[in-house]
């Protein structure tokens, strides 16, 4: 289906991150997001609250971020496509119910623009040390999608995609991107209605007497109704039968919340979205998201004036993670290099996928600022020339550490 | 590829004038342009920069590390940001703001009354867009047609006219200024 005319601000634009984004929830179909403004993320919040009238949409800023994410769960059963927007500290806050919205598959979009952390941190500048949180930070067995944008441009293209995955598959997306995009000005071109393709809610059509909440589809996906139009619907967080109705015993939660994780496992292939750069004679190859993996690019390029064989592989989608691909390049490379703005998170899960085929690099940065191009090219460098296989993931030392801890850092050595 | 900071105390223009310049080389100048702000927890009246990449390619590194021009409208700022500018880098200052010290030898430095322009103009305000016509005569990293379609939409609709004619005064202010060196006669 294409987009609604009206919600798409169709020209080409001077603006930052946040505001695209607001601009792409908007073009999206979004037609209620609740928020607790908070920086670095308020100008997103700002710029759909600006816009939203006219396309009947709403922005309602909520007490505090849990009413916030509660709202548009609320809002999504009431029929309409909803976000909220926030970062870190209002990210924890909010973790409780992307369970519940996750165990009442509920389609909707938390944009988090990243922020250095822990706790209040540093409000006004970047950090990516909510990933694992993004995916593991509500309690309980579940399967969610997150995307890392690089560019405004792209904080408009993919919130986009969030909300039609959302829809697609019924489940919480995050959008994972971070200080340093949402307040990063750049052109950003919105494209006619007409070619902006979304997809719309999975209604179910039936008798509303045959109406069964949580039957999946052969996607393992079910279909939803609108609260309040006629059909039997009993939804709540307790752990429920295909009827909605409360059950405890094992066979349920293996069936149940199995297909909770499933559906997004099962669908892995459909959903994950992968930017391979320069990977075909590659020795070493960058495994990166968000804007680490454009100021990556840098150190690449660098790193290839050097000599060295290396490329690129960027995780726009992060979570589900692409397992098989990393396996299978572990196989073909000397090292994979890991750039995060963290003390090693995804980094992680890229050395579970190498299963000791390639050694694993993280090139850590503790946020405030993003990673210098030479640092990653560095640690190309070095690593390319490492002969032993290490088990362990190496954490190489930035210029920035050396210079305020000097060399000797790490407890091991 | 050139980097560009802006520099002043909040309140200024300081990152509006980053968005300009940057809209004007991304927009119509066919250039990439990539501009972030930085800010602390204060806001008016504060320290504040903002920072531009212009490249004829992507900007993969979107801050500034050594700038190749430095446009200073306070103390603060040219203290704190002159040390970064790079060897034979342009250095333009708002000389009613800024006491600027003896000059590093490695470094080019133009002064602009761009405040007693802006008053004589009617508006203080506009000492950022005066400075930023300075920009574009002396720096030459966008075009004067590109500036002129940037600022309708950069400003507020009423205040277009001023800045206007804000912008012509430090761009003619620059072009004189670039002729007086070439030909001290």
């Amino acid at each position: 289906m294409k987009a609604d005319q009206r919600d798409v601000l169709s020209g080409v634009y001077y603006i930052d991150g946040d505001v695209a984004a607001g601009y792409g929830a908007l073009a999206a179909g979004c037609k209620f997001i609740a928020g607790y403004p908070i920086t670095p993320s308020t100008e997103a919040a700002e710029a759909f609250a600006r816009i939203a009238p006219k396309s009947g949409a709403l922005f309602i800023q909520m007490e505090d971020e849990l009413a916030s994410v509660s709202a548009i769960v609320g809002g999504a059963w009431a029929g309409a496509k909803t976000m909220t927007i926030t970062s870190g500290p209002g990210y924890s806050l909010m973790m409780e119910t992307v369970g519940f919205g996750a165990m009442l598959e509920t389609p909707f979009v938390l944009l988090n623009i990243q922020r250095g952390g822990p706790s209040t941190g540093v409000p006004t500048k970047t950090g990516q040390a909510d990933m694992m949180q993004a995916r593991w930070g509500s309690h309980g067995d579940y399967g969610l999608i997150a995307i890392a944008p690089e560019s405004p441009q792209e904080l408009f293209d993919y919130t986009i995609k969030a909300f039609n995955l959302a829809e697609k598959y019924r489940c919480p997306v995050m959008i994972m991107s971070d200080e340093c995009v949402g307040h990063m000005t750049e052109k950003v071109v919105i494209p006619p209605a007409e070619e902006i393709e979304i997809e719309p809610r999975r209604w179910y059509t039936g008798s509303p007497d045959e109406y069964v909440p949580f039957k999946p589809d052969k996607d393992l996906v079910p279909r939803m109704v609108k609260a309040g139009s006629g059909h039997k619907l009993y939804i709540s967080g307790r752990l429920h039968d295909e009827r909605g109705y409360p059950v405890d015993d094992e066979h349920y939660k293996l069936k149940y919340v199995r297909r909770l994780v499933d559906k997004i496992k099962c669908n892995k292939d459909k959903i994950i979205e992968l930017k391979e750069e320069q990977i075909d004679d590659a020795d070493v190859i960058v495994v990166s998201y968000g804007i680490s993996s454009r100021v990556a690019i840098r150190g690449i390029e660098m790193a290839r004036e050097r000599g060295i064989k290396v490329g690129s592989l960027r995780l726009v989608t992060v979570w589900p993670f692409p397992d098989e691909r990393i396996t299978e390049l572990a196989k073909k490379v000397k090292a994979l290099v890991v750039p995060e703005i963290n003390y090693g998170q995804v980094v992680f899960d890229v050395a579970r996928c190498c299963h000791g085929n390639a050694n694993v690099v993280l090139v850590p940065h503790g946020g405030a600022g993003v990673h210098v191009p030479d640092d990653i090219c560095d640690a190309i460098v070095s690593v390319a020339k490492e002969e032993r296989k290490i088990e362990e993931v190496i954490e190489f030392k930035t210029k920035l550490e050396i210079s305020v801890f000097g060399g000797g850092l790490k407890s091991k050595e | 590829m050139a980097e560009i900071r802006f520099a002043g105390y909040g309140g200024q223009g300081i990152i509006r004038s980053g968005i300009i310049v940057g809209k004007a080389a991304s927009l119509y100048d066919n250039k990439y342009g990539t501009m972030s702000q930085s800010f602390g927890p204060e806001a008016r009246g504060g320290a504040c920069s903002s920072q531009l990449v212009v490249s004829e390619t992507k900007v993969l590194y979107p801050y500034v590390t050594n700038s190749d021009v430095l446009v200073v409208m306070s103390q603060e700022g040219y203290d704190k940001f002159e040390p970064e500018l790079k060897e034979n880098g342009i250095l333009l200052v708002d000389e009613n703001l800024v006491k600027h010290k003896p000059p590093r030898g490695d470094i080019r430095v133009h002064l602009i009354p761009a405040t007693r322009f802006a008053e004589q103009l009617g508006k203080k305000i506009v000492a950022n867009v005066v400075m930023l016509g300075f920009f574009t005569a002396i720096t030459g990293i966008v075009t004067y047609e590109a500036m002129e379609k940037a600022l309708p939409g950069s400003v507020p609709e009423k205040a277009l006219d001023l800045n206007i004619k804000a912008f012509e005064k430090g761009y003619n202010f620059g072009l004189e200024l670039q002729k007086k060196q070439k030909d001290p006669q």
